[in-house]
């Protein structure tokens, strides 16, 4: 047959031979005119300019200023989210009585809160916090209400026959098996508190790459543009990948629990 | 208590307790002279000034086609190199590290990129929508249709149904569960990059009216913007729900059927 006697590239090669395309696109198009140089610099003059910044200070000032922002708003979140959601998810009356609330808050869109943000907090790292923590907040709690209801109930009522009392049974039953849920929720936190930080970067003018990136717009610099772009994208891809391998150990621990169960 | 009582409680305490919240922050409110907070009455006020129906066409009108334009096209987009990655394990194997790249970028760090572009007029603001919603819509599609059932595929196959109609009748509504939760992702989305475009360069629509407010310090109408964009969230979302109750209606059933 013709398909087979053609010699087929091997899976593995794929990836890279796609990666490598799109890279000879963006270089050669551009050169040769058919994207214009001015808005689309060739690919490899932008990551010699990623290559240039990674030496400079305050790039890496502005990459410790997202970082920042991003992880106090997470952190705030989560110290939030978490107690707030056991505790919430835990009392079936309570529940039923702020889901309502949850429902409307939570569609909301944390971006329409910047103008408050900055009434209250200025343009400082507590804007950005605030902004980055609220949103994050409601990704977070709702994955945990998920994993609160989610608990066995045998589990639960073995623990209540053993006499546990209702703290110790929220820290020994309820929280351990809703870890896998608050894992999640904290992934998905994560992506929504950089998404926030940037956007308060570019918007109030907080220090960190999106106001790194808005001003390398406004004065011009088309290539430190697209650099500061890749390097926040590379940014968000080490922060995933961060919370996939976390994520990835609690769930390895998680049914091995439930195998030894059953 | 009985259940039936014990629900009707429950259902009682949905509506009342955000109701409840909302009389309390009107009493705490009223006469406040705290500058940023003021009382509900005068942001009601406001609210019914600009939004009943004053500045309907001037801001919202051009907000939403602007949102919905951009979400139609990344539906579209979406669902097409969605179904052409999920049906080729080689094309999908070849377009993974890009499509990975491209979707942990912070959308609004693409936003400077797309004024550089597209300049600062509807185009931008249509295109950093699209862009973004796309995401999610391509990924969720390219999974449904990845895992639909291979019994399925191979027997509309056998029976010799043409290809396009093995891709409308047997492909899509088997992936539409995940396509919807795709678009409902993108439709919060939308929303957000809607208002975030507008803040950053507009000078119309809802974004750029809660910001401009908030800069000269008109704080009631600041605030009924925000409303506004509260009430507009929650009614996409809830009117989203509807029609995806609706159209996976068959889904729903199929699964009930199944579990006995």
């Amino acid at each position: 047959m013709a398909a087979s006697a053609r010699p087929r590239l091997p899976d593995w090669l794929l990836p890279w031979l796609s990666v490598l395309g799109v890279l000879v696109l963006f270089d050669v198009l551009p050169r040769i005119g058919v994207l214009p140089e001015a808005h689309f610099p060739p690919i490899s003059k932008t990551l010699g300019t990623l290559f240039d910044q990674l030496s400079v200070s305050e790039f890496w000032n502005a990459v410790g200023d997202t970082v920042q922002g991003w992880a106090l708003g997470l952190l705030v979140a989560a110290a939030l989210a978490i107690p707030l959601g056991i505790l919430i998810g835990s009392s079936g009356l309570l529940y039923r009585s702020v889901r309502g609330v949850i429902e409307f808050l939570r569609p909301i869109p944390s971006v329409a809160l910047i103008p408050l943000a900055i009434l209250i907090y200025g343009s400082g790292i507590k804007s950005v916090v605030f902004l980055a923590a609220f949103a994050a907040f409601w990704q977070l709690i709702v994955q945990v209400l998920y994993g609160v209801q989610d608990v066995d109930p045998v589990a639960t009522d073995t623990a209540r026959s053993f006499g546990l009392s209702r703290p110790q049974r929220l820290l020994r039953v309820t929280l351990p098996s809703s870890v896998p849920y608050i894992a999640t929720g904290l992934r998905l936190a994560s992506a929504v508190s950089l998404i926030l930080t940037v956007t308060a970067e570019l918007v109030i003018g907080s220090s960190g790459l999106g106001k790194e990136i808005s001003q390398a717009r406004s004065g011009g610099d088309v290539q430190l543009m697209y650099a500061l772009i890749i390097a926040t994208g590379v940014l968000g891809l080490v922060l995933n990948l961060v919370f996939v391998q976390a994520e990835r150990r609690v769930l390895r621990w998680h049914p091995s629990q439930r195998r030894a169960a059953t | 208590m009985s259940a039936r009582g014990k629900h009707f409680l429950g259902v009682g305490l949905e509506i009342a307790v955000p109701i409840a919240l909302l009389v309390i922050w009107g009493v705490l409110s009223a006469g406040s002279k705290t500058y940023y907070f003021p009382p509900l009455t005068d942001i009601f006020t406001a609210f019914k000034d600009n939004w009943l129906f004053e500045r309907v066409s001037s801001d919202v009108v051009p907000s939403l086609t602007r949102m919905f334009a951009g979400f139609g096209i990344a539906i579209v987009v979406g669902i097409s190199a969605g179904l052409l990655f999920g049906l080729s394990r080689r094309a999908r194997i070849a377009a993974d590290p890009i499509l990975e790249f491209l979707r942990a970028i912070p959308p609004p760090a693409l936003l400077p990129f797309a004024i550089l572009v597209f300049g600062v007029g509807n185009g931008m603001k249509i295109f950093i929508i699209a862009l973004v919603c796309l995401w999610p819509i391509l990924l969720n599609t390219i999974d449904g249709v990845n895992s639909v059932d291979p019994t399925l595929r191979e027997t509309a196959y056998m029976y010799g149904i043409p290809w396009r109609d093995r891709i409308w009748g047997v492909m899509l509504p088997a992936a539409s569960p995940q396509i919807f939760a795709g678009i409902r992702t993108s439709l919060s989305l939308a929303l957000i990059l809607m208002v975030i475009s507008e803040m950053v360069a507009s000078t119309n629509g809802i974004g750029y009216f809660v910001l401009q407010s908030q800069r000269t310090f008109a704080i009631p109408e600041m605030w009924s913007g925000i409303f506004l964009l509260g009430i507009l969230g929650y009614v996409f979302n809830a009117g989203f729900g509807l029609i995806e109750k609706r159209v996976l209606r068959w889904h729903r059933g199929a699964r009930a059927s199944a579990l006995g």
